[in-house]
């Protein structure tokens, strides 16, 4: 059962960043994407990460996928819920695009990784998040916050000024 | 379980279409789309590789990090897309070649 | 670990399915005698005026980038509400000195009065109906 929602979620994720890449409305292409990072949080529950797939869900999806709708509705005179978007050397793109994934795939597959000899898997991530966040990440975290407060007061002022 | 090779080969086809979106796109906010998708894709690689590699949860900090920088790029990302819309009327990036009006 | 979250992967299911059961029953016993009023957005109370597909105000962006940072800030308290039991006080300036370095953006978009709706710049008389209220007050 476990092993079939896996590759349900496999495919949902790699369907859906497809029409993401491919689709001619931008509408749909911004949906699909709302699809792809929940998929990308099933597939994080299936790695162990509790915590990352709820940060995806908190911040991808309530956060900057509802910038992104903002941005097309921004940015788009829309008179019915279709629009439209071109692409430029379409060819060329998939050709290059293709090519780097076989070597990718290539890569990856007759590649040996050491991979770890204890089977045992976490409880719950958050606790071990926690400690190393307040503990040996402690800078990250404040320069993080630093960060933040950097983006916001610069989108801010960028956006003000056409007011 | 599954192997990890299932999920890198997920993560490599992410990357993939996400590097088809940057290059081929005009709209701003569609190659914004194809930059989110790299991200997942490299938060993928660092949560796979740290369940069945170093088994240790600093690949999730990592990942949360990622996710956080994601936030603070696309907040200022669209607001630079704003303003190119504000000057040129459209947001498609292949007309925008001029660095002053 | 995965198996604790099936119980929330079948209540994703479970509410995507209720939806089109929800639209489907209606299309099923739904009374269908469809007129052109029954095809109004209000149909008693104001006639709607344009079509509701229109370009948002900028305004928003900014109430969502507000949004989002917080957003941001809250994924972070998460694993200190976890901890902090264990870690103790230290942690607490820790999070104080990350909350005070953010809350200097919200100050500082306050002051700059992007959180205000209407901008009250307009001097008194100036605005949009001026000249029918001037008018107005000269006609008795």
């Amino acid at each position: 059962m476990g092993e079939v929602i896996f590759w349900v979620i496999w495919a949902l994720v790699a369907v859906s960043a497809m029409v993401v890449a491919f689709s001619k409305n931008l509408v749909y292409s911004v949906f699909s994407l709302l699809a792809t990072f929940i998929g990308v949080a099933g597939i994080y529950i299936f790695l162990n990460a509790d915590f990352l797939a709820v940060t995806q869900i908190v911040i991808y999806v309530g956060g900057i996928l509802v910038l992104l709708v903002f941005g097309i509705m921004l940015t788009n005179r829309i008179v019915v819920a279709k629009i439209t978007q071109s692409s430029l050397q379409r060819t060329t793109g998939l050709v290059v695009v293709g090519a780097i994934f076989l070597v990718l795939v290539l890569t990856l597959l007759n590649q040996t990784w050491p991979l770890a000899t204890s089977a045992a898997e976490f409880d719950s991530t958050v606790n071990n998040i926690g400690e190393l966040l307040f503990g040996d990440y402690l800078i990250l975290f404040e320069v993080a916050s630093v960060l933040l407060l950097g983006a916001l007061i610069g989108a801010a002022t960028l956006a003000r000024k056409e007011l | 379980m599954h192997a990890l090779s299932s999920y890198l080969i997920l993560s490599a086809l992410l990357f993939s279409l996400g590097l088809y979106t940057v290059i081929t796109r005009k709209n701003a906010v569609a190659i914004l789309m194809g930059i989110e998708l790299i991200l997942n894709a490299a938060n993928v690689n660092f949560i796979a590789f740290s369940k069945f590699v170093t088994h240790h949860v600093e690949g999730h900090l990592m990942a949360v990090f990622i996710i956080m920088l994601a936030a603070a790029e696309a907040a200022v990302a669209l607001a630079i897309i704003l303003n190119l819309y504000n000057d040129h009327g459209n947001i498609n990036v292949d007309e925008a070649n001029a660095l002053k009006r | 670990m995965h198996e604790h979250y099936g119980v929330v992967l079948a209540f994703g299911i479970l509410g995507f399915i209720l939806m089109y059961v929800a639209f489907i029953l209606q299309k099923l016993i739904g009374p269908k005698n469809s007129s052109e009023l029954k095809l109004d957005t209000y149909e008693c109370g104001e006639p709607t005026e344009g079509s509701s597909w229109v370009q948002f105000n900028i305004r928003f962006y900014v109430i969502a980038l507000i949004f989002i940072v917080f957003d941001v800030e809250v994924v972070f308290l998460f694993p200190w509400a976890v901890v902090f039991k264990d870690m103790g006080f230290v942690t607490f300036i820790e999070v104080f000195v990350f909350l005070a370095i953010l809350v200097v953006g919200l100050a500082y978009v306050w002051a700059k009065g992007d959180l205000e709706w209407v901008k009250m710049k307009l001097k008194y008389g100036t605005g949009r109906y001026a000249a029918t209220r001037l008018h107005e007050s000269e006609s008795p």
